[in-house]
């Protein structure tokens, strides 16, 4: 990394996260978020989920807005495609969780970024999800993330930045890692 | 009852240099010991273990290595016998086959039970080791009946293992010996692999405990070490004693024939499911070591010894197998066996003392043990220092706390036992600081070692 006149700014408070990680081992309740979204459907196979509200810090919070979701399937599955298909919207948690990471550990190593563009592809066979063959699995076959990165770096600190990115990020952990999911009628 | 000044549970290496700094400053003393002098390494490791620190390194108060192998490994029953040496030469007033079952505070000091005596003491040194119990995670219990699991404790040998193939859990020391270990007898090892600490064992002709040391990382005391929670439950390196020095990474292990699979998440209806965060694991440790060899040689430079060593190089990256399986069935009959190498843990629950915290940790500032005046810890990983976690370390922590539990006892003779005990002791800051090792002060059997090397 290179001293530059001015100080790095990535737009992210670092102080405000490293006094979070203080005060909440230190009160481990308050640690303990649940995040929400509620899902409808509209008709076919499209439907428009809203993110309003979660738990943490102890209490109820809520975003400055509800933002909402389209999601729906491309035409080539023989649907109206009114949004993203869901592979696509884990791609874009996947791609965003990781960005949010590496401008967050940039800034904590005094890396100036000028810009960040990742390309996440999932690869897969719909013959799993279309029962077609029984040895395909539904899921991704693999996901590849290639960060495109412009900053005041070396290729290896930059190769450390996507490392640790990938280490402190959720939905890396939660894609890579097996979760237990509980579905059920209400 | 018994009284005495001072009480040391564990006659380990840690006690026994603890009982060592006592004697030095005239503070009575019993040493207690549920077996027998070096217990664990008697009875609680396979009969192949080494130590992985070099044998010039296996220095305590009093005694340093003078056999005739200082770049060797010492075998289980070496390190036994070294400590029971040891223990004779400090003259340690341990009483063996004594086991401590309960520690409670009382006016005077402490009491503590143990077999069927009540001892009273001022202050007591909690230097029972930091590998008393293998950890093991809860989804052990999900693994079929019909497979034979084993933890580091319960393994000898390989021979000893039913037919078919393996499943080492865990990559640190300990999981890469035992699955290079059980791949040498010909069974088909599978090796899950979560964050882990790669280190060559030697680099640049030098033992890489050498560079340790010598670059001044082994020093970085606790309270100036960023993340300590993590420093202190690092994995430990990925390295055996092996007698001819050879390094054994994940390459070498995938050479030899091992499947490298990611971390074991769940096991589903006998279904083992692995991480599918390998790469990025891999990729961890690769820039983690190649930052540590870049502060070697930026040290060996500034320390004018490039003359002296081989050029500086690199290790290839880690190798990941982009077929490496998510999923393995333990029903099918492949694997026979699993082993637990997922790290050990202390035992401190007999404190009958609120000093530990919600993950059962006990809460100290350098081994002074918070909100318990009198009481200490010794012998845990990076408790003072990154060296705390290896034999040596013990050298510098025993002193510092003997110096600590020396004035402690004085504040205690001024003053009422009530007021003293809250306000007792020192500050850490003001205890001697560990001299970080520069190249021209390299302890003379150190460069006698390194000259051995090149």
């Amino acid at each position: 990394m290179t001293i530059t006149d001015s100080p790095v700014d990535n737009g992210v408070n670092v102080q405000a996260l490293l006094g979070a990680r203080e005060a909440l081992s230190a009160t481990p309740e308050a640690a303990e978020f649940t995040w929400r979204a509620s899902c409808t459907w509209r008709n076919g196979t499209h439907s428009r989920s809203t993110v309003a509200g979660f738990t943490g810090l102890g209490a109820e919070q809520q975003h400055r807005t509800t933002y909402e979701f389209d999601v729906d399937h491309p035409e080539c599955f023989a649907s109206e495609d009114n949004g993203a298909a869901p592979v696509e919207i884990v791609l874009v948690g996947l791609a965003g969780c990781l960005t949010a990471g590496v401008a967050s550990v940039a800034q904590l190593r005094g890396i100036q970024l000028r810009s960040v563009t990742a390309t996440i592809e999932g690869q897969m066979s719909v013959l799993g999800i279309l029962g077609g063959d029984p040895d395909i699995r539904n899921g991704f076959e693999a996901i590849t993330v290639r960060f495109a990165i412009d900053a005041d770096g070396s290729r290896d600190d930059l190769q450390a930045l996507i490392a640790q990115s990938q280490k402190r990020s959720a939905v890396f952990d939660i894609v890579a890692n097996p979760t237990k999911v509980l579905v059920e009628l209400a | 009852m018994i009284q005495t000044t001072a009480v040391v549970v564990g006659a380990g290496h840690a006690g026994l240099a603890m009982s060592r700094r006592l004697t030095e400053r005239s503070i009575e003393h019993i040493v207690l010991e549920r077996g027998e002098v070096a217990n664990s390494w008697r009875t609680q490791r396979w009969p192949s273990v080494r130590l992985l620190t070099p044998n010039w390194q296996i220095r305590l108060p009093g005694h340093d290595y003078a056999g005739h192998d200082p770049d060797g490994f010492m075998p289980a029953a070496d390190v036994v016998a070294t400590l029971t040496r040891y223990a004779g030469l400090v003259g340690a007033p341990v009483r063996t086959a004594t086991t401590v079952h309960a520690l409670q505070a009382v006016p005077q000091g402490f009491q503590i039970q143990a077999n069927d005596d009540l001892i009273d003491a001022r202050a007591v040194v909690l230097a029972t080791g930091a590998c008393i119990r293998p950890a093991i995670p809860g989804i052990a219990g999900a693994v079929p009946p019909s497979i034979t699991a084993l933890t580091p404790f319960s393994y000898r040998e390989p021979g000893h293992l039913p037919d078919g193939g393996v499943l080492v859990v865990g990559a640190s020391a300990t999981g890469i010996q035992l699955a290079s270990e059980i791949r040498r007898s010909g069974r088909p090892v599978t090796l899950a692999v979560g964050e882990h600490v790669r280190l060559p064992r030697t680099y640049r002709g030098r033992d890489i405990f050498w560079w340790l040391e010598a670059t001044g990382l082994m020093a970085e005391r606790y309270d100036q070490i960023d993340d300590l929670t993590r420093a202190r439950h690092l994995p430990s390196p990925q390295l055996t004693g092996a007698p001819e020095a050879s390094t054994t990474d994940l390459n070498t292990l995938t050479a030899l024939g091992i499947r490298i699979v990611g971390r074991l998440g769940h096991i589903t209806g006998g279904v083992a499911q692995f991480s599918g965060a390998l790469a990025n694991a891999c990729a961890l440790a690769d820039l983690k070591m190649n930052r540590f060899l870049k502060r070697a040689d930026e040290w060996a430079t500034a320390s004018g010894l490039d003359g002296e060593l081989p050029p500086p190089h690199r290790f290839g990256p880690t190798r990941v197998d982009p077929r490496s399986p998510l999923e393995l069935d333990l029903t099918s009959g492949e694997i026979t066996t699993v082993l637990w190498a997922t790290g050990f843990r202390p035992d401190h629950s007999w404190l009958d003392i609120p000093v530990r915290n919600r993950n059962g940790h006990i809460r100290h500032d350098g081994g002074i043990v918070t909100g318990a005046p009198g009481l200490y810890v010794l012998g845990m990983p990076v408790l003072r220092t990154r060296a705390s976690t290896y034999i040596h370390g013990a050298g510098a922590d025993s002193g510092a706390l003997a110096n600590h539990l020396h004035s402690f006892l004085g504040s205690q003779h001024r003053s009422q036992p009530a007021a003293s005990r809250a306000g007792a002791g020192r500050g850490i800051d003001d205890l001697p600081r560990p001299a970080r090792v520069t190249g021209s002060e390299l302890p003379p059997h150190y460069q006698r070692s390194a000259a051995s090397r090149l």
